[in-house]
């Protein structure tokens, strides 16, 4: 198991690596990042010169690739464009709380009631829950999120308007009164953009759980369980649920890691000052070292947790380990 | 207790159908299996007894052979798939509306009218889905929007289609090098995380035009297709029908072209379809986030974008555009699932 661990970390390395020349080729690269700068006629050939300076601007390109290395590495991400004084971990280190704190409730949610409807999707085949569990799931994946959240904004703004009913806040992170982190106040604050979060996740759950049960249930060791007399009950949660659970945690693990930079969407519209609303403002400005930071960041979690999600299947599952 | 083995729901209703349409006057058909020597009749699920009466049905009415091609087969199989022909003619509607939105809208789509400035939906004066902040109709602005969309999404269907079909093939049949190389291409691009990054190319690259937007797009969507071309691929450039083609002395263009893809062409045909549907739905989001289709040019999310506003005080300005995407988008993975059914019966996933 450990040289399994190891072998793994050590093949993620170079996927790191070429991911951050990815986003940096592209990003730099291509995008002049003082293109929109030089369009404003209050921009001074002075201030061009000492960004260039600062930035390096003016060395050839794998110079200029090796100085933002060193700045992520050893300074904190580097400073954005226009403020030398600043750090961009500054930023960062306010939002990522955030945007963890959404999606791991909406995916904790999700995975929840999505491995119930599909475990009992399974048990149940061709029923009327069947029918109605699958319907809701195409219905979850023609959704366009962004438009659910709206929906959900303004059935709720709505509901306050007009009847004085204050269940959920329809944006911000808490009420201006309040700073909590942990307290029914932010929970409030959390309940749309979770909800909006996990249609689609337990679209996509529940369909998985259903085809990876129906699988296990009609193997031939459950019907063996069946033949010796079990209960019902424990044939399908002991024997079954458990074998049909392994290809759940490898799905959720990389849904996990694809939030993190993924719920942009969503924060954007709820203001929730998270990952998304820090990312979508920095593109407005076209300040490309944020935007690089960012990117290096959601890069860095979808390869934690695709590792995660190998090394959890390796131990769930010890055949793996052996090929 | 389960019930397991009695039969149940769709799969027991076919049966009675079957055996329904069976009795009728007609003469049924029988078709030529698909190794052109055995006779199946063209109704599924064989039943001795049922197959035994069929024949019997077929020696009264003189022998009759009718060949049937696997188009045929395909053809037969979609046309049951009620859900998917509902959806079909639905699509249908909305596209064709879409499409003619010039002839039928009521307005144009850029026409301020201050007078009837948040008008809520009525039949009065045909503002359907009503009217925005300066008098504009919103149903005249969606059919133009679906438009808009379906000139995206085709593109982009198209594009992807093309670049993923010919990777996966010249991978999958040269094998070696080449494969690799376009196998870890193909893996780097599925890592990216795909909304951020076409973010970043619209911002940095400009954005606004329509086709900048579909190409961004279909340069992310080619990558399940490359993989699932490759690996039909792989596996029938080993058959000896290939082999024999090589003995008479095909060329590899001939050989891909004639003699391989077309056996490839339903995965092909049920990927294209969800990719329509998922280019409309990033489309959408691109647009609204303000880094896709940019105003005066009529999208549907930048409809939404447009009435975000105001939703507080004029719902139908967000809530109309939506559910059109969400109806068309819905129609597209209910005739997917169909097609799949219908096209590609080895990976048919229990019938949902």
């Amino acid at each position: 198991m450990v040289t399994y661990i190891i072998r793994r970390v050590l093949y993620s390395i170079p996927v790191l690596f070429a991911a951050s020349v990815l986003i940096f080729a592209s990003v730099t690269v291509v995008g002049d990042p003082l293109a929109e700068l030089k369009q404003n006629p209050l921009f001074s050939k002075v201030t061009e010169k000492r960004i260039i300076e600062r930035k390096h601007l003016d060395d050839p390109i794998p110079v200029q690739y090796a100085y933002w290395v060193k700045d992520v590495v050893t300074n904190q991400f580097g400073t954005p464009l226009l403020q030398p004084g600043d750090r961009i971990w500054n930023d960062l280190k306010r939002v990522i709380p955030h945007t963890l704190q959404l999606v791991i409730l909406s995916e904790l949610i999700a995975l929840l009631v999505g491995i119930g409807i599909g475990v009992y999707s399974a048990i149940r085949q061709y029923s009327v829950f069947d029918y109605a569990a699958t319907t809701f799931s195409f219905l979850g994946f023609s959704l366009p999120v962004f438009w659910l959240a709206l929906m959900l904004q303004i059935v709720f703004t709505n509901a306050f308007l007009k009847w004085d009913v204050r269940i959920f806040y329809t944006s911000g992170l808490n009420s201006s009164d309040q700073t909590c982190t942990f307290c029914v106040d932010r929970l409030q604050h959390l309940a749309l953009p979770a909800m909006t979060l996990t249609v689609l996740s337990i679209a996509q759950y529940s369909r998985f759980m259903r085809a990876s049960m129906l699988e296990v249930i009609n193997s031939d060791y459950v019907r063996t369980a069946r033949a010796k007399g079990l209960p019902e009950e424990t044939v399908t949660l002991r024997h079954a649920l458990r074998n049909a659970l392994i290809p759940i945690v490898t799905v959720s693990a990389l849904t996990f890691g694809g939030l993190i930079g993924g719920a942009v969407i969503t924060e954007t519209i709820f203001q929730l000052d998270g990952m998304g609303p820090y990312f979508i403002n920095n593109l407005l400005s076209q300040d490309v070292y944020p935007v690089m930071a960012w990117l290096m960041i959601t890069a860095t979690a979808v390869i934690l947790f695709n590792l995660l999600a190998d090394v959890l299947y390796a131990y769930i599952d010890p055949r793996i380990r052996y090929d | 207790m389960t019930d397991v083995g009695k039969p149940r729901g769709r799969a027991h209703d076919a049966l009675v159908t079957d055996a329904a349409e069976r009795s009728g006057s007609e003469p049924p058909t029988i078709a030529v299996g698909p190794d052109g020597a055995t006779l199946i009749p063209a109704t599924p699920a064989t039943e001795g007894a049922v197959a035994e009466d069929q024949l019997a049905i077929v020696h009264e009415h003189g022998l009759e052979l009718k060949s049937r091609s696997q188009w045929a087969y395909a053809r037969k199989r979609f046309l049951r798939h009620r859900l998917a022909m509902a959806s079909l003619i639905v699509l249908i509607l909305i596209l064709g509306a879409g499409l003619l939105a010039g002839f039928i809208a009521p307005y144009s789509f850029d026409e301020i009218d201050l007078e009837n400035s948040l008008k809520a939906p009525s039949l009065a004066d045909n503002h359907f889905f009503g009217t925005d902040f300066t008098g504009r109709d919103y149903f005249s602005r969606i059919l133009y929007g679906i438009q808009t969309s379906e000139r995206v999404a085709f593109l982009v269907a198209l594009l992807s289609t093309v670049i993923g079909t010919t990777i996966g093939a010249i991978a999958g049949y040269y094998g070696g090098w080449s494969d690799n190389i376009l196998m870890r291409l193909t893996d780097l691009v599925l890592t990216l995380p795909g909304l951020a990054v076409l973010l970043t190319a619209a911002a940095f690259l400009g954005n606004g035009s329509q086709y900048r937007v579909a190409v961004i797009l279909a340069l992310l969507f080619w990558t399940q297709l490359a993989r699932i071309v490759r690996g039909s691929f792989l596996s029938l450039r080993e058959k000896e029908y290939v082999e024999a083609a090589k003995a008479v002395g095909s060329g590899d263009l001939r050989i891909i072209m004639r003699h391989i893809l077309p056996n490839v062409v339903g995965p092909i045909v049920v990927n294209a379809t969800l990719i329509v549907g998922i280019a409309i739905l990033t489309e959408a989001a691109l647009s609204f986030l303000g880094f896709g289709i940019q105003p005066p040019t009529p999208a549907l999310g930048v409809l939404i974008r447009d009435g975000q506003e105001l939703q507080d005080i004029a719902w139908w300005l967000v809530v109309f555009p939506g559910a059109t995407i969400v109806l068309i988008v819905l129609c597209i993975n209910f005739i997917g699932d169909g097609l799949r059914d219908a096209l590609d019966p080895t990976q048919r996933r229990t019938r949902t």
